[in-house]
């Protein structure tokens, strides 16, 4: 057993008087890969937010790479770099070119030199199979592209462990599956995963574990197949008669 | 079977003209009343101005022969109306300050990050030919003016508000309260008030204050009223800018690692320029237009030189020639810097529609 990537333990988060987070407990291990599922507003994008130090939280404590986020800033700005983000609108920045995008980070933060910084973009973008692209920007990009341009760009920092917010949601339905592709080569490539999707048959094939939210609370977390065919909470089974 | 693709019909100057101007006969009058009268006082003003215009003479009594312009009172004193009294021996100190200058303005062309750096170094040349010291002997800066002073104003005006209005527009986003409110008290401050009363405070209040002694020269602190006035305009400019850059941008940035001066500078800063291109050159256009107002503390910029032409005996009551002259000075410069910003608008606006 690998020491876990992500720990929290009784985090809570809350926006003005809105309780969004209500005691969330989770352990993800290395090469784990978890979907995230819920309703809407049930609290999946702060979550993940919060493991990627977008957010911050109020309450509880929540470690990446055994560093504690609310610790020494030094510690916890290394221990969130360790994370890499992919947003359902996918932020690429349109200023810059798919390459200069995907070498960005790394040049200014990990400071590779220039060259070999482009060497190793380009290398992400072949695993992303956009290699074709890097010179093009943006806006010359279809979604699904764009989308693993973003992937790649994350990549581009050696996360140990990889976000995805609804990577899917903002694209035309067919270019969901290439993106889709990707993200199930990624994990069998051992990439650690934390997943939001509404993509079912993404959760049943590449999902170690699903964890279900429901109003800021983790309500059940089981392997998909155990989560799928006998859910324990009645929250879930209302959830998964709705979307089945 | 599907319908067959035809040709799409022609369209000619003749089928746009009935469309878009003598669509009724309403259209069809007003067209063509427009256009004699339109046609009239263009003929009229080519008349005066260039026609029946005398071009050159030592007083208005040479222009007397003829009805239309005399614009010997540009060409007879066009050293003034180019350089003010600057000393006719060192004229090429104003060539080479006029090198500088398009050095600093150079970057609006050259499109390169190294390119800004020559912005602050032509103005700094410029200054250094004109003022002199060392092997150049000195000129005072009472000696300066023309339409030289207007772009020398206009051009370091640009150069220092640009920057300084970055700094107060990200200053006035600043989470820190000492830095937000120091921000936007003095865009608000500076903002309220017509330029005209700031440089008549800076060349009579400010003295009151200064130490006897040093005596901040007249230009010096017109230059830095006009510059910290620009600055509050171009931050409001810029601010609009950045408020167009989603917050998605800087959350990947985030993301990524980078630190919010490294996602300001990277990331969020060169969208917000692109966005606000147009309201900076808005302001900047201003800012020339505005230069004309060193008049009021005894600077001699054009519009000094012309007053000073029409308060001569021999050149009195020909203030539609002086001003019609200044307006088609600032127009042209204006026209040219519009025109360009279009095209810099062009090239920004093919990276920018999808994010
Ligand atoms: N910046 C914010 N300010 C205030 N409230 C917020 C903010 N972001 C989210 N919320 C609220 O927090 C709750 C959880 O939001 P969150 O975005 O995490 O939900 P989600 O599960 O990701 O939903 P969705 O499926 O719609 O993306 C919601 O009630 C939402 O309205
Ligand atoms: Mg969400």
């Amino acid at each position: 057993m690998s020491a876990p990537v992500v720990e929290i333990s009784g985090l809570n988060k809350w926006f003005g008087q809105t309780h969004v987070l209500r005691g969330v407990d989770l352990t993800i291990a290395e090469r784990e890969r978890v979907v995230v599922l819920g309703p809407s507003g049930s609290g999946k994008s702060t979550l993940i937010r919060c493991i990627n130090g977008l957010e911050p939280y109020e309450e509880g404590t929540l470690k990446v790479a055994g560093v504690d986020l609310a610790g020494p800033r030094a510690e916890a700005v290394a221990a969130k770099r360790k994370t890499g983000m992919v947003f359902q609108s996918f932020n690429l920045f349109p200023h810059l070119t798919v390459l200069e995008n995907c070498t960005l980070a790394p040049i200014w933060v990990r400071k590779v030199p220039r060259r070999q910084a482009e060497a190793e973009a380009m290398a992400m973008l072949e695993r992303v199979k956009i290699t074709e692209h890097a010179r093009k920007y943006p806006a010359q990009l279809s979604g699904g592209q764009q989308q693993r341009a973003a992937i790649a760009r994350a990549l581009a920092m050696h996360p140990e462990i990889m976000l995805f917010d609804e990577p899917t949601s903002a694209l035309d339905p067919e270019m969901v599956g290439e993106v889709l592709e990707v993200m199930t080569e990624l994990a069998q490539g051992g990439m650690t995963m934390v997943v939001v999707t509404h993509e079912m048959g993404f959760a049943r094939q590449v999902a170690d574990r699903i964890v279900f939210m429901d109003a800021g609370e983790i309500v059940e977390s089981a392997p998909p197949t155990e989560f799928f065919t006998a859910p324990k909470s009645a929250r879930t089974r209302e959830f998964l008669s709705k979307i089945l | 079977m599907s319908a067959p693709a035809r040709l799409r019909p022609r369209s000619s100057p003749f089928v746009w003209l009935r469309r878009n101007l003598f669509a009724t006969p309403f259209d069809a009058v007003l067209t063509v009343s427009l256009t004699v009268l339109i046609a009239w006082g263009l003929w009229s003003a080519l008349q005066w101005a260039v026609i029946d215009a005398t071009w050159v003479g030592d007083s208005r009594a040479a222009c007397e022969a003829r009805d239309g312009a005399c614009w010997a009172i540009v060409t007879a004193r066009w050293r003034q109306v180019v350089a003010g009294f600057y000393p006719e021996g060192h004229l090429w100190r104003v060539a080479a300050a006029g090198v500088c200058l398009a050095m600093a303005v150079s970057p609006v062309v050259v499109r390169k990050g190294w390119s800004f750096a020559l912005a602050p170094l032509g103005v700094v040349g410029a200054f250094a030919f004109l003022g002199g010291g060392g092997l150049l002997p000195r000129v005072p800066t009472e000696y300066w003016g023309g339409v030289f002073l207007n772009f020398l104003i206009g051009i370091s005006g640009a150069v220092f508000a640009l920057p300084l209005g970055i700094l107060l527009a990200l200053g006035r986003r600043s989470h820190l309260p000492v830095i937000k409110t120091l921000s936007v008290g003095f865009i608000e401050i500076v903002r309220g008030a017509p330029l005209i009363t700031l440089l008549f405070m800076a060349s009579v209040v400010l003295p009151l204050f200064t130490p006897t002694g040093v005596s901040l020269d007249k230009l010096t602190r017109a230059l830095v009223v006009i510059t910290l006035f620009e600055s509050a305009y171009m931050a409001e400019s810029i601010r609009g800018g950045l408020q167009a850059v989603p917050k998605g941008q800087s959350e990947a940035a985030r993301a990524l690692g980078l630190d919010p001066w490294r996602t300001t500078a990277l990331i969020v800063l060169p969208q917000a320029l692109r966005v606000a291109i147009p309201a900076i050159v808005n302001t900047f256009i201003g800012l020339f237009k505005d230069t004309t107002l060193v008049y009021v503390i005894a600077l001699l910029d054009v519009t000094g030189v012309m007053r000073q032409a029409l308060a001569d005996y021999s050149w009195q009551g020909l203030e539609a020639e002086a001003y019609v002259f200044i307006a088609l000075v600032f127009w042209i410069t204006c026209f040219a810097i519009s025109r360009w910003s279009a095209r810099l608008e062009r090239a920004g606006g093919r990276l920018k529609e999808a994010r």
